[in-house]
Order: C-alpha cells, then structure tokens, then sequence
C-alpha cells in the first residue's frame, strides 16, 4: 500500500513538474515574436553566453579531437589508420562531438549562472518589481537570455569544429607523423561530402535547451540561499540530460536514410 | 450577483481569499481606498498585508474574492489588460528589491527607459531629480545597490515607485529602518505626492509616528481580515481593543503573539 502510495506520488510530481514546464515553455516563446523587444540585454546576454564560453568550448573541442585521432589510430591496429582518422575526426567532431561536447560544457557554465541570477532575482523579489515597472519579465529576462544561446550555440559549435579538427590535425601530424597535405585533402573532401549543418542544427536546439533550463529553475526557485543552490543544480543536470535526449533523438532523425 | 463596485473608491478588495498550503493568509478582505486619499493598514507581522498588497498586483493570485481598480476587477482581465492597469501603479516593496545589476540611477529610470521607452539621457535627469527628494545625491547615483546602506536602499525604492508619477503608490513599510528625521522626510513626500500628483496610495507601517502623518483612513488588519477601518481621527477612541493594544504598542491584550516563554 505505502509503496504505491509513493510511486503515485512521485508520478504525480513528475506531471505536474511537466506541466509546469510547459507553461513556462510556451510563456517564454509566445514573447519571443512579440514587441517590445529588448536588443541591449540580448547582447549583453551573447557576450556572457557566447563570447565568455570560447575557451572552454574551444578547450574540449582541441583535446577531444586529439584524443579521437589517437583513439582511431590505436583502435585500426595502426594499419592504414592514415586514410581514416582525418575522416573520422572530421565525422565525429562535427556530427555529434562538438555540438554535445560543446553543448555540455556551456550548460556546465550557462545554465548554473543562469539559474543562479534569475534565482537571486526571484527570491529578492527583483521579478515581482520587474511587472510593477511595466516590464514583462519573460520579454526582459528570459526571451534574452533564449535568443542570445539559440543564436550562439550554433556560432560556438561552428569554431569547435574548427578547432576540434586541428587537434586531430596536430596529433596526426605532431606525434602519427601522418602527411599533412593528405589529413587535410581528407578532412576537406569529407566536409564537402557531408557538410556540418546537422551539428549546428542540434546546436541551436541545446542552446534552446540550456537557456529554458536556466530560466525555468531560477524563475521557480525559493526559499533563499538554499532554494537557488538547488536551482542552479537542477538546471545543470536537466539541461545535460535533456541535451543527450534530444541528441539521440535528432540524430535519429536527421540521419535515418 | 455582487453588487457594482463603487464609484468613488480607486481600489476596492472584496472577499479576498488566499491561503498557501494549509496556512490561510487572507480570509476574506474587504478593504476600500478612496481615490485621491491615503490609506494606511496596520497590524502585526505575519498577518498577510504584504501578501495582500501583492495580490492587488497580481503577483500573488487570490483563490477568491474581487479586487477593482477604477472599477474593473483586475482579477478577471487579461494580460494585455492587466498590464495597462500595472502602469498605473507604483510600488515600493519591504525588501527595497533593488535590480543588483543595474547602477542606482537606471534602477530609478528603470519604469521610464523600459516601461515607457524614454531616452536614457532624459530619464537619467528625472532619475536624479527623484534621488534628490529622497534625500540623495547624484553620486550615488552612480553606485550599485550592494553598496549602498540599508535606509539608503529603501529611499532608492521609494524613488523609483514615484519615478513615473503613477496614479497610485503603494508603501510597504517605508520608514523601516530610517532615522527619526528621514523618516519624517520620507513622510512628508508621502504626503506631498497625495498632495501634488493626486496620487492614491496604500501603505502598510507599524510606525504608528508615521501613519498619523500620512493617513487620511487607518485599517488594522488581524488574521487576514479587516478588522477595524475608520479615519485617522478616530483612531485613538477607536473602540476597539485590537486597535488600542496595536497602537499603545502592549504585549497584554486581545492579540496574541505567538512566541514560546520558557
Ligand atoms: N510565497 C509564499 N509562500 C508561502 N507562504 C507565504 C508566501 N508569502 C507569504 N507567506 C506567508 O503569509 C503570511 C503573511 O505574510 P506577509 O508577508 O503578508 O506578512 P506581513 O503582514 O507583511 O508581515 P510583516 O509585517 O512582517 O512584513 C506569512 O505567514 C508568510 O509565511
Ligand atoms: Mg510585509
């Protein structure tokens, strides 16, 4: 008895955190087409997530792409691993590794900060002063904070792949002593098969996703110190989880033949 | 059907009901400020009048009753609706409730450059007028609100609800912690924007010093209801006994407080 009556609970939770959820979704997009809108904080808002986030994404973007070269060379037996790595890093970087990777690394930083202040603001009552100011606080607060990550993402994935490639590069030719001419031939050739559009469409997506994280918790936290900590965690960790979802799920979609 | 609100009353609370949980906040207000005057609600803490000045703004949504402003209940309209209605009011909160990112001018210029789109520049010299009357410089200006005191929070506050001159200000406890002169200060401004801009306000005090000065009504508020409203001249032969315990400031009396004596 007792432990169905958890389980309901716990079911119950989970709906209503859905619906909560999707209320706030729809309340964030439905302002994101209507006027006003606020250009200054959506560029204040493209430095700290776009500009502040480079060298990290950049970071893992270089070691993950060196460590993928290494990894296909060893895991070809070194033998004719020449005429491979260069596609597979190209491959790996700009389909998956570099939008998840990168995604993962701005939601670590994004989503916390995020949370965080909007956190803040809500328990300070900052919001609530927002609307008696005649400011809308989704257009204000979270539309910004939506459109600067949607719009960076994809400029964020675009130099991981960039930089994520050469650290493939420089692994095979620094210490592979792969031809240079030949890796780069490679990598080319792949990207002018294939192209990088799918991952900069995922992307925008876990930028959507990092952003409405961020917002949805701050906006409902409570409590004090201790209730925006624990936003700043469930952003962090919903925002990663949704991003490998919607990952696995799009990459289903995009690339189902 | 409920009777047509009435005409003479800016804001008027009818049966409003708000509970959290179990815990009942508001049990049935009826309250009603007439326009042009200035309202003070009295009463312990804990009994719900920031909760219930919140609900008039529709931060918090009352699960009943009827709340009119220039006779169109709030709780019934629209967003868009609503939003015209916010524009009339400004509001003070009890916490000051500053925006930590923004200078203190741009927190007092934030209704005009946002809410009514104004140019910074003009907005910045109607913010610095504002700081004055709030007994504050143009150097401050420049600062952050983590920088600032306590009482010089509140006075940034007050400055930005009167910023846009609004049609209706409402106080939540303005002269916590202030010095006896500012308080009087902050009083006498209260006063004068009833005076200069008609403004009707509603503010909420435990200083019994300041509500004599800016009252026109007085209503005690006591277990989230109304318990005594009148003028302000009647308050001291009131007849009541809360309101006598209230304003003698008495630990012996009808009200209770809830504190454990070992
Ligand atoms: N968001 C909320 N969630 C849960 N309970 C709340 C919330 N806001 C207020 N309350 C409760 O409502 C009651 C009334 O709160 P309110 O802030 O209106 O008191 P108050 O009369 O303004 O007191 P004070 O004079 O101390 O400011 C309190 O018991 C408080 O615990
Ligand atoms: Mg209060």
């Amino acid at each position: 008895m007792n432990f169905l009556a958890v389980i309901g609970r716990v079911v119950i939770a989970t709906l209503a955190e859905i619906g909560k959820l999707s209320r706030f979704t729809w309340a964030a997009v439905s302002h994101v087409l209507r006027p006003p809108f606020f250009l200054r904080m959506t560029l204040q808002q493209m430095m700290q997530i776009g500009y502040f986030s480079l060298p990290v994404v950049a970071l893992t973007a270089f070691f993950t792409g060196g460590v993928l070269a290494l990894q296909i060379h060893y895991g070809s037996n070194e033998f004719n691993s020449e005429a491979l790595v260069a596609t597979v890093v190209a491959l790996g970087i700009t389909r998956e590794l570099g939008p998840v990777m990168g995604a993962l690394m701005v939601a670590g930083r994004v989503s916390a900060a995020i949370a965080a202040e909007l956190g803040t603001m809500r328990v300070t009552e900052q919001i609530d002063a927002l609307t008696t100011l005649s400011t809308n606080p989704y257009k204000y607060l979270v539309v910004p904070r939506i459109a600067a990550a949607v719009i960076t993402l994809p400029i964020l994935v675009f130099i991981a792949d960039i930089v994520g490639i050469m650290g493939g590069y420089m692994v095979s030719t620094a210490s592979l002593d792969f031809n240079a001419g030949v890796y780069l031939k490679n990598t080319i050739n792949y990207i002018h098969d294939n192209g990088i559009s799918s991952g900069l469409i995922k992307a925008a997506v876990f930028g959507f996703i990092i952003a409405l994280m961020g917002c949805f918790h701050g906006f409902n936290s409570k409590g004090g110190a201790q209730g925006v900590g624990r936003a700043t965690t469930n952003a962090v960790v919903s925002a990663s989880i949704l991003i490998l979802a919607a990952n696995y799920v799009m990459t289903s979609l995009l690339f189902a033949k | 059907m409920a009777n047509k609100p009435d005409p003479d009353a800016k804001i008027e609370l009818r049966g409003v009901h708000k509970r959290f949980g179990p815990k009942v906040v508001l049990d049935g207000i009826d309250l009603t400020v007439p326009r042009g005057e200035s309202l003070v609600v009295i009463g312990g803490s804990g009994t719900g009048k920031s909760v219930m000045i919140k609900s008039v703004l529709g931060i918090v949504k009352p699960e009943k009753g009827e709340i009119f402003v220039d006779g169109r209940n709030v709780l019934e309209m629209d967003q868009s609706a609503r939003e015209d209605t916010l524009r009339k009011f400004g509001m003070l909160f009890q916490g000051a409730a500053l925006f930590d990112s923004l200078p203190v001018w741009e927190n007092v210029a934030f209704g005009l450059i946002q809410g009514r789109r104004m140019k910074r520049k003009e907005a910045k010299e109607i913010a610095i007028d504002k700081l004055s009357k709030v007994g504050l410089g143009a150097d401050v200006g420049e600062l952050y609100p983590a920088e600032l005191s306590g009482g010089m929070q509140k006075r940034v506050g007050l400055a930005r609800a009167i910023a846009a001159d609004p049609e209706i200000i409402f106080f939540d406890e303005p002269t916590t912690g202030l010095d006896p002169i500012m308080a009087d200060v902050i009083n006498e401004l209260i006063v004068d924007s009833v005076k200069e801009l008609g403004a009707t306000t509603l503010s909420i005090t435990h200083d019994m010093a300041s509500a004599r000065k800016i009252a026109d009504k007085v209503a005690m508020i006591h277990k989230g209801k109304i318990i005594w409203a009148g003028s302000v001249e009647e308050v001291d032969n009131s007849g009541n006994d809360y309101v006598d315990q209230f304003i003698h400031g008495r630990a012996e009396g009808p009200i209770q407080m809830e504190v454990l004596k070992p």
